[in-house]
C-alpha cells in the first residue's frame, strides 16, 4: 500500500508518514495486530478501547497522567552523553536515554501509569499483570499500591527462579505473584495464565499489558503512552548535541521501550534505527529469542498477528536469553510492520556479547544496565566504531542492572 | 447438504437434541483417536468436535492444557488430524466432524491448504477459538466454498449488537460459552443459560449448543431443555487423564460418560 493511496489528501513529510497512521480501525498494522481473542474478551476490548478513545485527547486526562510523570516516575529522564565509552570505541558519540533513573527503575512505569489511570476510569477493583523480568510486575505492583488496588503478577516459574529479588518487590509492595508451571514457564506462558485469569474475572479485572503486544487496543496505548521517551530524547538531542542524533538503538523483545523511543522519530528519514533482539546463543544455534532478526514465520499468539518463533506444524517454539524481559517469541506488530517496510533495522545481540556490554558500561560509566538495556549496549558497540566522532548515537537505557546482579554473580562463580 | 445441518435437521424431525463430545485429538496418543470417535459414536455422539492440540490453549483450563501437552509430546500435528478424520471415514460417513483449535497451526500450513485438506478429507465445521468473525475475512470464503462450517462462539459477555455480527457469519450451529472463564472451570448455571439464548432465537435459526461446564447427565439434561445441543469436553478428557495407565480401557469409559448424558438427555 502506498501512502498515496490512503491519504490522497494529506501533505506527506516523508516516506514512513504512513506509519504514524497506524493502527487501523481495527487495530491492523498492515498485515498484522488485530483481535485474535475468544470472544469472552471481545466485550472488554471494546470497552477499554472506547474507554481510551474517549482520554486519548482529553486534555484534563493528559494533565494527569503528565503530572505523575513528572512528580511521582521523576521525568524528564536525563540525556546522558557516555563521553568515556564512545572515546574508547573510538567512533560516534554514544548518548544514553536514562530510563534507569524512573521510579521502580525501567520504561515499564511509564506505561503502568497510563494504564492504571484507564483502570481508575473504567472503576475496575483488581489488577492482573504478566511479566518476565519482574520490571512490569514491579511497576505494575507500585501503581497497584498507589491507587489502593488489588494485585495479581503472573510470572513464568522459571522467571521466578532467576529474578527473585523482584519477586520478594512485588511482595513487599502488596501483590500476589503467582508462579507459572506450565509450557516452558517463561513470560509466553505467564500472559497465557494472564488471559485465562482475566477471560474469568473480566468483571471486576483490569489486565496491564506490559509490552507493544495482545489484542487491539493494546500495542497502540502501550505505544502512545511510552512515546514520552521519544518526545523527550528529541528535544533533548536538539537542545544538547544541536541536532536530531543520526541513529537510535533499543534492545527489542515485545518491544515496548523500542517503540517508545522510535515512534517520536519515525518520519525524520535520516534517523536510523535498530532494534535489538536477544541472539542468545546465536541465531543459528535455534536457541535465541529474535523472531524478527531470524525471519520467523508469521504466526498469531496472545491476541495478534506478527513474526512468532514456531515450528512447521505451527506449535510456538520454546526461546533462549539470558534476560528474562526478552524470553518471547513473539513481537509487537508494528515492529513488525516496521521491519518489512524498512523503517527499523532489527539485528540481534547474543548472551556473551550482552555480559561484555553489561561490564563494559558499568566499568566505564559507573551506570549498571539491566541486560535487555545491554542488548542495545551490545549493538551499539558494534555500530559505533564505524561511524564518525562527529555522529551521535542515543542508546535508549531502558531499565537498571539491580536485579541482574544474581544472573551474573552465578555467571562469574559467586555464591552469596 | 453439509453433514452438520443434515444432522440438525434429523434431530429436529425427532424432536431430540444434538450431544456433541470435545476430544483433543493424539491423545494419549495418534493411535487411539479414531477408536474413541467411534466409540463416542456409538455412545450416542450427534457431532464430534475434534480438538487440535495447541502449544498455548489460552482459552482452555488445566484438563485440556495437559490433553495438549500430551498429544504433542506424541508428536500430533494438524496434518494427522487429518489422516484420522480420513481413516475415521472409512466406516462412518454420517457424523459431523468438526475440527476445533487455535488459529496458528492453521495459519502455518496456510488457509487454503488447510481448507482442501479438511474438504477432501470429510471435515464438516471448523471452530478456530481465537479468531472472532471480524478477523475471519480471509478464511470464510475459503471455508465457505468448500462447504465447511464456520462456527463461532457467543459469550456471556456478548453485546446484542455483537451477537447479530456473530449470528450473521456463523454457520453449523452456534457455540454458546456458558460461562466466564476457561473450559472445565465450574458448573453452569441452566437458568442464567437460558436467559440469554432467548435472544438469540430472535436473531438466528442456527442451532444453539451450550458448552463449559457440563460435567454429567444432570447438566447435560438441563441444558439439554434449554438449548439445542450439549458439548461436553473437560469431562470427557478427565478420563483419559485418569487412565493413562490403562489405555485400553479409555474407549469404554468415553463411551459409559457419554452414554450416561445420552439418556439423560432423552429422558
Amino acid at each position: 500500500m502506498t501512502a498515496s493511496e490512503t491519504a490522497p489528501n494529506t501533505v506527506l513529510k516523508t516516506k514512513f508518514s504512513d506509519l504514524t497512521r497506524m493502527p487501523d480501525a481495527r487495530g491492523h498494522f498492515g498485515p498484522y495486530g488485530g483481535r485474535f481473542v475468544s470472544e469472552t474478551l471481545s466485550f472488554a476490548l471494546e470497552e477499554l478501547e472506547k474507554t481510551y478513545f474517549s482520554l486519548r485527547d482529553d486534555p484534563d486526562f493528559q494533565a494527569e497522567f503528565d503530572y505523575d510523570l513528572a512528580h511521582y516516575v521523576g521525568r524528564p529522564s536525563p540525556l546522558y552523553h557516555a563521553k568515556r565509552w564512545s572515546e574508547s570505541l573510538g567512533g560516534a558519540q554514544i548518548w544514553l536515554k536514562r530510563e534507569d533513573l524512573n521510579h521502580t527503575g525501567a520504561h515499564k512505569v511509564n506505561n503502568t501509569i497510563g494504564q492504571a489511570l484507564l483502570a481508575k476510569k473504567t472503576g475496575k477493583p483488581r489488577i492482573i499483570a504478566e511479566t518476565g523480568a519482574g520490571q512490569h510486575g514491579v511497576a505494575s505492583a507500585t501503581v497497584a499500591a498507589r491507587l489502593g488496588l488489588e494485585c495479581d503478577i503472573y510470572m513464568g516459574a522459571e522467571d521466578v527462579q532467576r529474578q527473585k529479588l523482584n519477586v520478594y518487590r512485588m511482595r513487599l509492595l502488596g501483590a500476589r505473584v503467582i508462579p507459572v508451571e506450565s509450557g516452558t514457564r517463561t513470560l509466553k506462558d505467564a500472559m497465557n495464565e494472564a488471559l485465562r485469569d482475566w477471560v474469568t474475572n473480566v468483571d471486576n479485572t483490569f489486565y496491564i499489558i506490559g509490552t507493544v503486544a495482545g489484542p487491539h487496543p493494546y500495542p497502540l496505548l502501550v505505544r502512545d503512552f511510552n512515546a514520552v521517551v521519544g518526545r523527550e530524547a528529541r528535544r533533548q538531542s536538539l537542545e544538547q548535541i544541536g541536532r536530531l542524533p543520526d541513529a537510535l538503538i533499543a534492545c527489542v523483545g515485545g518491544g515496548s521501550n523500542a517503540l517508545g523511543l522510535f515512534y517520536p522519530f519515525v518520519e525524520d528519514d535520516d534517523v536510523a534505527m535498530y532494534g535489538v533482539e536477544a541472539g542468545g546463543d546465536g541465531v543459528e544455534t535455534g536457541r535465541h529469542a529474535a523472531p524478527l532478526a531470524s525471519n520467523a514465520p508469521h504466526g498469531v499468539l496472545h491476541g495478534n498477528r506478527t513474526y512468532l518463533m514456531s515450528d512447521e506444524a505451527g506449535q510456538v517454539s520454546d526461546t533462549h536469553s539470558i534476560s528474562a524481559g526478552l524470553d518471547y517469541p513473539g513481537v509487537g506488530p508494528e515492529h513488525a510492520l516496521w521491519k518489512d517496510v524498512g523503517r527499523v533495522k532489527y539485528v540481534v545481540a547474543n548472551d556473551n556479547e550482552v555480559l561484555e556490554a553489561f561490564r563494559e558500561l558499568t566499568h566505564m560509566e559507573g551506570i549498571m544496565p539491566a541486560l535487555e538495556s545491554a542488548h542495545a549496549l551490545a549493538h551499539a558497540k558494534v555500530l559505533a566504531p564505524t561511524m564518525r566522532p562527529d555522529q551521535h548515537i542515543v542508546v535508549n537505557l531502558s531499565g537498571r542492572g539491580d536485579k541482574d546482579i544474581m544472573t551474573v554473580a552465578k555467571i562469574d562463580g559467586i555464591e552469596f | 447438504m453439509n453433514r452438520i445441518d443434515q444432522r440438525f435437521s434429523e434431530l429436529k424431525q425427532q424432536g431430540r437434541k444434538a450431544l456433541i463430545p470435545y476430544i483433543t485429538a493424539g491423545d494419549p496418543a495418534p493411535q487411539y483417536t479414531v477408536g474413541f470417535m467411534h466409540a463416542l459414536v456409538d455412545a450416542g455422539a450427534d457431532v464430534i468436535e475434534l480438538g487440535v492440540p495447541f502449544s498455548d490453549p489460552m482459552a482452555d483450563g488445566p484438563v485440556i492444557q495437559k490433553a495438549c501437552e500430551r498429544a504433542l509430546k506424541q508428536g500430533t500435528r494438524l496434518v494427522d488430524l487429518m489422516q484420522m478424520v480420513k481413516e475415521f471415514r472409512q466406516t462412518d460417513t454420517t457424523t459431523p466432524v468438526v475440527l476445533m483449535g487455535y488459529l496458528n497451526p492453521i495459519e502455518r500450513i496456510g488457509y487454503e491448504n488447510f481448507a482442501d485438506q479438511a474438504a477432501s478429507v470429510g471435515v464438516d465445521g471448523v471452530l478456530i477459538v481465537d479468531m472472532p468473525p471480524e478477523e475471519a475475512d480471509e478464511i470464510g470464503p475459503l471455508l465457505k466454498s468448500r462447504d465447511l462450517a464456520a462456527i463461532f462462539l457467543v459469550a456471556p459477555t456478548t453485546s446484542n449488537e455483537r451477537a447479530a455480527t456473530i449470528c450473521a457469519h456463523g454457520e453449523g450451529y452456534l457455540y454458546y460459552v456458558s460461562l466466564k472463564g476457561v473450559t472445565g472451570a465450574a458448573t453452569l448455571n441452566a437458568e442464567d443459560v437460558a436467559e440469554h439464548l432467548a435472544p438469540l432465537r430472535g436473531m438466528t435459526d442456527l442451532p444453539l449448543c451450550v458448552g463449559f461446564g457440563i460435567r454429567d447427565g444432570v447438566t447435560a439434561a438441563e441444558v439439554a431443555k434449554v438449548a439445542d445441543g450439549v458439548i461436553v469436553g473437560s469431562a470427557l478428557v478427565n478420563r483419559i487423564a485418569e487412565s493413562l495407565d490403562a489405555p485400553e480401557t479409555i474407549a469404554g469409559q468415553l463411551k459409559s460418560v457419554l452414554a450416561e448424558m445420552r439418556t439423560a438427555m432423552d429422558a
